[in-house]
C-alpha cells in the first residue's frame, strides 16, 4: 500500500492490473477491516480512472500533410470512411 | 498477297490493307516462324480463371510475354507454375488479333531454378538477419491500449477502409494516417521517410507522436509489393522507437518488414485488432471488477458484524459474573463471628494456663533483699578506697627533696664555663692560622707584581698616567717618567720624582 502512485498518471492496463489485484485482496478476506476500507477507496479511484479511460474512445482520423521533400507541414481531417 | 506488295509504291498510292487482312498477314509470319521455341524467364503475375486455363506472365529484366497453359497441358504438368519460378516453357506462338496481342502458348514448362527476384530477397534476408535486424530481442511489446496510431499506408483504397473500420469496431482511437505509395519506385523511400518521421514528431508537439504505427498494403505480387523488401524501409522498421506492426499484403505474402517489424499482422484488418483490444469487453471487464469488489466489501463488513454478534452472544451476562463470588461472600460472612469468638476463646485459655505460672510478688522481693544487701556495704567500702589513695600520695610527697636540684645545677655551671674555655681556645688559634696564611699570600702577591721585575733592573717608562712600551711612542710624548727600583724619575717637563711610587696605582694620586 505504500508504494501507491497516483492514478492519474497510470496507464489503462496498469490501472486495470492493479484494480484486479486490489479486488483480489479484498477478496481473499486476509486483510485488516482498516485496509480493506482503505483497499476499496483505492479501487474506487482506479475503477473511475479506467472508466474515463474507456470514454475517451473518440475517433479522430488525421492526415499528415507532407512538403516537396516529405517533410510533415501539418495535419488535414482525413475522410478514410 | 505477296503481288499486292510488289506493286506498291510509294506515298498515298501504297495498297490499303484491311485491319483483318493485316492481322492475318502477321499472324501466319509469326506462327509461321515461331511454331515450336523455347523460352527462359521468370514467372510473373499468374491469373487461374475457373475455366482451368492459366495465364500468366513471362518475364526477365526488359520484357514481358504473355503465356497461356490450356487447361489440359496445365492438368498433365507434375510442378505447378508458381509467380516468382525461373521456368523453361516450350511451346508455339499465337497472335490474338481481337486484342493485337500476341502470346505464347505452353505446351511444356520445367522450372529453371528459383527466381533471380527471389535469390536476390532470400541473400537480403540472410545479410539482414546476420545483422540481428530481426532478432526477437529487438522486438518492443505493443501498448496494451495506444492513445494515438500511426498508419503508413496509402490515404485511398480498400486497406486504410477496412482498418478504420476495424478500429471503430473494437476501440475508437485517434489515427494518424501517413500517406505514402505502396508500390513502385517512390514506395521504398516514401515508407521509410514515414516511419521515421513519425518516430522525429515531439510527444507535445501540434501533431501528436503515435504510440503505435501500422504499416500496411493490400495483397499485390512480388513485384508490387517490392518496396516492403527493400533495406532502407526494414532498417527503418527495426529502428523505430515506436512499436510497429506490418500488414503487408496478403497471409501468403511475406516481405522482409515482416521480420523486422515488432508484430507482423496477415491482413490490415488483423493489424487493427492487434493494435487495440475490445472497448466492449474491457466495459464489461471492469464492471465485473468493480461488482468484485463491491460485493468484497460488504462481504467483509457482514462477516465481521456476524463475528461481532457471534461473540458477543458468547459474552456472559454481569451479572452472572456476580453472582457466585456474592454467594461465596455471604457464606464466609455468615461464618465470621463464630470463627471470631472460637478465637478470642482459646487465647483466653492459654492466657489463663501462662498467667497461673506467673508470681510477680516472690521475683520483686527477692530482688529488694539483694539491693539492700549491696547497698548496706557500699559506704565500707568507700571508706577503705579513699584511706589507700591517701597513703600513697603521703609516700610520694615525702620522696620530694629540693637539695637534689641544686646540686644539679652546680654540676651544670661547671660544665659551661669548661666549654666556654675550650671555644677561646679554639677560636685564637684557628686566628693565628688565618693570619699565617694571609702573610704568605702577600709574600706571594710582591713576588708575582711588576715590582720584583724592577729589582732585577728594568724600569718603567710612562706619560703620564699612560704606559709607553714603544720608541715611536716616546718620541711622540711630551714628558717622560721612568720608575727605577728605587723610585720615578720625570725627565722633561716639570714632574717630581717620587721615592715612594708603586704602592698606588699611577695617576690616583691626582684625585687628591
Amino acid at each position: 500500500m505504500s508504494d501507491q502512485k497516483p492514478v492519474d498518471n497510470m496507464s489503462f492496463e496498469d490501472a486495470m492490473a492493479e484494480l484486479e489485484k486490489v479486488v483480489g485482496q479484498l477478496e481473499s478476506g486476509e486483510v485488516a477491516l482498516e485496509q480493506s476500507i482503505a483497499l476499496y477507496e483505492r479501487g474506487n479511484s482506479l475503477k473511475a480512472h479506467c472508466e474515463a479511460k474507456l470514454k475517451q474512445a473518440e475517433e479522430k482520423v488525421a492526415q499528415i500533410t507532407l512538403d516537396s521533400e516529405g517533410k510533415p507541414t501539418g495535419t488535414a481531417p482525413a475522410s478514410g470512411k | 498477297m505477296s503481288d499486292l506488295i510488289e506493286d506498291a509504291q510509294p506515298g498515298m498510292n501504297a495498297p490499303e490493307f484491311s485491319v483483318s487482312e493485316i492481322s492475318g498477314a502477321v499472324k501466319r509470319v509469326i506462327e509461321g516462324e515461331f511454331a515450336h521455341v523455347r523460352v527462359r524467364g521468370e514467372i510473373g503475375r499468374i491469373s487461374r480463371p475457373r475455366s482451368g486455363h492459366v495465364y500468366l506472365d513471362l518475364k526477365d529484366d526488359r520484357a514481358v510475354l504473355a503465356a497461356v497453359i490450356w487447361k489440359g497441358v496445365a492438368a498433365r504438368m507434375k510442378v505447378a507454375p508458381e509467380e516468382g519460378m525461373e521456368v523453361v516453357a516450350t511451346g508455339r506462338l499465337t497472335t490474338f488479333a481481337g486484342q493485337s496481342r500476341y502470346q505464347l502458348v505452353i505446351e511444356e514448362i520445367a522450372p529453371a531454378g528459383m527466381g533471380a527476384l527471389m535469390a536476390m530477397l532470400e541473400k537480403r534476408r540472410k545479410a539482414l538477419e546476420a545483422e540481428g535486424l530481426f532478432a526477437p530481442s529487438a522486438k518492443t511489446p505493443l501498448p496494451y491500449l495506444p492513445e494515438v496510431i500511426g498508419v503508413v499506408t496509402s490515404p485511398s483504397g480498400a486497406v486504410i477502409r477496412d482498418i478504420l473500420h476495424r478500429l471503430r469496431d473494437r476501440f475508437p482511437r485517434r489515427v494518424l494516417i501517413w500517406p505514402v505509395a505502396v508500390q513502385g519506385e517512390r514506395c521504398a523511400p516514401e515508407v521509410a521517410n514515414a516511419i521515421r518521421g513519425l518516430n522525429a514528431l515531439a510527444p507535445d508537439g501540434p501533431v501528436p507522436r503515435p504510440d503505435l504505427i501500422i504499416v500496411a498494403r493490400g495483397g499485390g505480387s512480388i513485384e508490387d509489393l517490392w518496396g516492403f523488401n527493400e533495406e532502407a524501409v526494414v532498417r527503418a522498421a527495426f529502428e523505430s522507437a515506436i512499436p510497429l506492426i506490418s500488414a503487408v499484403g496478403h497471409e501468403t505474402d511475406t516481405t522482409l518488414i515482416d521480420h523486422a517489424a515488432d508484430r507482423r499482422a496477415p491482413t490490415p484488418t488483423a493489424a487493427a485488432e492487434l493494435a487495440v483490444p475490445v472497448r466492449a469487453e474491457l466495459l464489461a471487464a471492469l464492471a465485473g471488477l468493480e461488482e468484485r469488489r463491491r460485493r468484497a466489501l460488504a462481504r467483509g463488513l457482514e462477516l465481521r458484524g456476524r463475528g461481532l454478534r457471534d461473540l458477543a452472544r458468547a459474552l456472559p451476562r454481569p451479572v452472572e459474573l456476580v453472582e457466585a463470588p456474592a454467594q461465596r461472600l455471604d457464606y464466609a460472612a455468615g461464618r465470621l463471628p463464630a470463627a471470631l469468638r472460637g478465637l478470642v476463646q482459646g487465647k483466653q485459655i492459654a492466657l489463663g494456663r501462662v498467667a497461673a505460672r506467673l508470681r510477680p510478688s516472690d521475683r520483686v522481693a527477692q530482688q529488694a533483699r539483694r539491693l539492700d544487701r549491696l547497698a548496706g556495704r557500699l559506704p565500707a567500702a568507700l571508706r577503705l578506697v579513699t584511706s589507700q589513695r591517701r597513703g600513697r600520695l603521703d609516700a610520694a610527697a615525702a620522696g620530694l627533696r629540693p637539695g637534689l636540684l641544686a646540686r644539679s645545677a652546680r654540676d651544670r655551671a661547671v660544665r659551661l664555663d669548661a666549654l666556654a674555655r675550650r671555644f677561646g681556645r679554639a677560636t685564637a688559634a684557628q686566628a693565628a692560622g688565618w693570619r699565617t696564611r694571609l702573610d704568605a699570600l702577600e709574600r706571594l702577591r710582591q713576588t708575582l707584581g711588576y715590582k720584583e721585575t724592577l729589582r732585577r733592573g728594568y724600569a718603567v717608562v710612562r706619560s703620564g698616567a699612560r704606559v709607553l712600551t714603544t720608541r715611536a711612542e716616546a718620541e711622540g710624548a711630551g714628558a717622560l717618567e721612568i720608575e727605577f727600583r728605587d723610585g720615578r724619575l720625570a725627565i722633561g717637563g716639570a714632574a717630581r720624582a717620587r721615592r715612594d711610587g708603586g704602592q698606588e696605582p699611577p695617576g690616583q694620586g691626582s684625585l687628591f
